[in-house]
């Protein structure tokens, strides 16, 4: 597929304002370690717990979300070109792009002059300002133009190719723009009901069990806006890398419509430890949380199965030899390979969470970070970043500067985050709390800050490997192309072991069903959740800085 | 269930992921229900209170009114007797907070405008630290407290110093 040069150049922005703002994230982490572990003290005592929390926030908010958005926008741009072989609309492209932009900088500014160290779930009543509420509210404004681009073409390609069943890739690209696009809505109504007229002084109440609540609605959703675009790497790229095929198409086009369904009715899984809401409607969300590890498990089998098929093709024999065979040493291997293996466990873990009375004892601790690096900190960022390595090779002809070093830098990003994640866990399993500058803790005692001196030295290897990643990446961008001048962009697709073939029922290929279901799921489990909310707790006068006590409601 | 476009290990995945999953829901709400280790629930019979207090009603039960508020817990210090069973109500008078014991399943977010409720039984002696485990601004590392579960006869005695 020929892309024009226009949009190899705003895909290269979206990836490059994505890992800046990662950077910028991942130096706040490394400080976050050290000061909790106590080894690093940023000057006097408020100043420093300040700039912890305001860190906190940057770490958040650019690497959640900012990363995240900008980074999967600009991908899946590419693979929505390159397989349905029709191009974008221009004009929306770039509205969607600078709406992203001037929504991120505007929620840059009032972070970094400390106006908004809210932490990136900003719970009323701590009160933000105003730019930061409408600078996330532009930045998914802006992912929804995305959407809607990416929608309209599929639509035109429908007609153009009638009977045609939808490439698998676009199949994940649109689980991915369903899921975000239903899991915005509750963050929108948030923001633009109650929190935009509140922090601009015209109301002076609100509900903060309310606000949890549709903050939640959004919030677990988003793990699979991180993590499904991982998984179409993994599904369409990686078995090819492998020297392999994908073992089965049209269970992966099941997996991600499951995901359109399960995905959504599932955010109070956060909020066991809630009041406001019946444990009854709480155990209805922990099941479906369960249901939606069904095709995560299914990724494991089909995925395991393809590795398996490549290692054998490559010669590997008996029950495990395949997996020697298997291309240990190619950058784009290790660079999915490794997040692969993370997510184990970050699967496991999080099937913990979602363990409705067992959440009571990991809730709100070091556990719970322990459990997201494994996931969207490596599952979905590493991925992302070997990506970054083949984007620009795929639409700029460079290959990466050093193979090795990307290589390297897997390897050490996954001891590094397995270190880093066993502390925070071991410390959470103890009680001890996350987001806390646990460095200037009183009740921190002396195994504990053993555990968190663990989990700074795992800290320190993911940072070295983020440091030897963007070096790398950065050298790569200012190298001559390996290629000159590029124009047929081929994602090199893998090809599939079981095809999907003219038996796939038609209800597999459309797409409006399956979001019809996930919207009545939502309704179903949400309605009485309100209802309960509604009729147990209050709005309340409050506002507050989190750097003063005093209400600013007078 | 019949899937033609599937073959059979793909199916058989299918089948095990989901029997799975099934079995580790049916254990988990099982454990719930037969030790009574449940999530809070929904309070609309308690309204929100601005005075945290350790109340007795009854031999060896206490209803623990818990205000949490920028930086610190009301009351900060509990001292029961050992096999007291606690009932906790928490609300909090700013912004969000976090409740959560050491070592014991209780874990409750703590919320402006909204009551939420715990029963816990103490039955080993010790001390229990309990935390704020939300974000609740620049003093939240400090924000802590202890229950401490003394021995009968040391209970008692505690009660004589203190007048009570």
């Amino acid at each position: 597929m020929k892309i024009e040069k226009y949009l190899r150049n705003i895909t290269f922005w979206h990836m490059m304002i994505g890992i800046l703002s990662l950077a910028t994230g991942v130096t706040f982490g490394l400080f976050q370690v050290l000061a909790r572990a106590g080894i690093y003290k940023y000057g006097s005592f408020t100043y420093g717990t300040k700039i912890y929390y305001q860190g906190l926030t940057l770490h958040g908010v650019l690497n959640a979300i900012v990363f995240t958005t900008f980074f999967i926008v600009g991908f899946l741009y590419i693979v929505t070109e390159v397989s349905l072989k029709r191009k974008l609309n221009r004009g929306l492209v770039h509205l969607s792009f600078w709406t992203m932009v001037v929504g991120t900088l505007l929620a840059a500014w009032a972070i970094l002059t400390n106006k908004a160290t809210v932490l990136y779930t900003f719970y009323p009543p701590l009160q933000a300002h105003p730019a930061f509420y409408i600078g996330a509210t532009l930045l998914i404004v802006g992912s929804w133009i995305a959407i809607l681009n990416t929608v309209i073409t599929h639509l035109k390609w429908r007609n153009e190719n009638p009977g045609k069943l939808t490439p698998p890739p676009m199949v994940a690209v649109h689980a991915t723009y369903a899921v975000w696009f239903l899991a915005t809505i509750g963050v929108a109504v948030e923001v633009l009901f109650f929190l935009i007229p509140w922090s601009l002084g015209l109301v002076k109440s609100i509900n903060p069990e309310l606000a949890r609540t549709l903050f939640w609605w959004f919030g677990h959703p988003l793990v699979y806006f991180w993590l499904l675009p991982a998984y179409l790497s993994w599904y369409f790229l990686l078995p090819r890398i492998a020297g392999g095929k994908l073992y089965s198409e049209p269970m992966a086009r099941v997996v991600f419509l499951m995901f359109i369904l399960f995905s959504l009715p599932v955010g109070t899984h956060h909020q066991f430890s809630d009041p406001g809401i019946s444990s009854t409607w709480k155990a209805v969300q922990a099941f479906l949380t369960f249901m939606v590890a069904v095709p995560s498990l299914l990724t494991a089998f089909n995925l395991a199965a393809s590795l398996e098929y490549a290692g054998r093709v490559r010669g590997g024999n008996g029950l495990f030899g395949w997996i020697k065979k298997l291309p240990w040493g190619d950058y784009r291997f290790a660079g999915m390979i490794g997040p692969m293996i993370v997510f184990i466990f970050g699967g496991i873990s999080g099937i913990v969470n979602a363990s409705y009375n067992v959440n009571q004892v990991v809730h709100n601790t070091s556990w719970i970070p322990g459990h997201f690096h494994l996931t969207v900190g490596t599952a979905s960022a590493m991925t992302f970043l070997t990506l970054s390595y083949i984007l620009m090779e795929k639409l700029f002809g460079k290959r990466p500067w050093s193979k090795k070093l990307a290589t390297w830098h897997a390897y050490l990003w996954v001891v590094g985050v397995l270190i880093f994640s066993w502390g925070m866990m071991q410390l959470g399993r103890a009680g001890i709390p996350r987001r806390t500058h646990l460095g200037l803790s009183p009740y921190m005692n002396l195994e504990e800050k053993i555990l968190m001196g663990i989990s700074a030295v795992g800290g320190v290897l993911m940072f070295t490997s983020f440091l030897i990643y963007f070096i790398n990446f950065l050298a790569t961008v200012f190298k001559k192309p390996d290629v000159a001048n590029v124009e047929e962009v081929d994602l090199e697709f893998t090809d599939a072991y079981h095809r999907e073939n003219e038996n796939l029922p038609r209800y597999l290929d459309n797409f409006t069903i399956w979001i019809a279901i996930a919207v009545f799921l939502l309704i179903v489990t949400y309605g009485p959740i309100f209802y309960d909310v509604f009729r147990s707790t209050y709005a309340v006068p409050n506002a507050f800085s989190p750097f003063n006590p005093l209400n600013l409601i007078k | 269930m019949k899937w033609d476009f599937i073959d059979e290990y793909e199916a058989w995945a299918f089948k095990i992921s989901l029997g799975l999953v099934l079995v580790f829901f049916v254990a988990v709400i099982g454990i719930a229900v037969l030790k009574g280790i449940d999530v809070p629930t929904c309070v609309t019979d308690f309204k929100p209170f601005d005075k945290g207090e350790l109340v007795q009603i009854g031999p060896r039960e206490y209803q623990l009114k818990l205000l949490a508020r920028m930086w610190s817990f009301q009351p900060n210090e509990v001292v029961i007797p050992v096999g007291s069973k606690v009932t906790i109500y928490t609300t909090s008078l700013d912004v969000q907070h976090g409740f959560e014991i050491e070592g014991k399943a209780v874990n409750l977010m703590t919320i402006p405008g909204a009551v939420n409720k715990a029963e816990i039984v103490f039955n080993r002696p010790g001390e229990y630290r309990f935390v704020c485990n939300e974000f609740c601004g620049i003093g939240h590392q400090s924000m802590y407290g202890v229950i401490k579960v003394l021995p009968e006869a040391e209970y008692e005695k505690w009660k004589q110093e203190h007048g009570m």
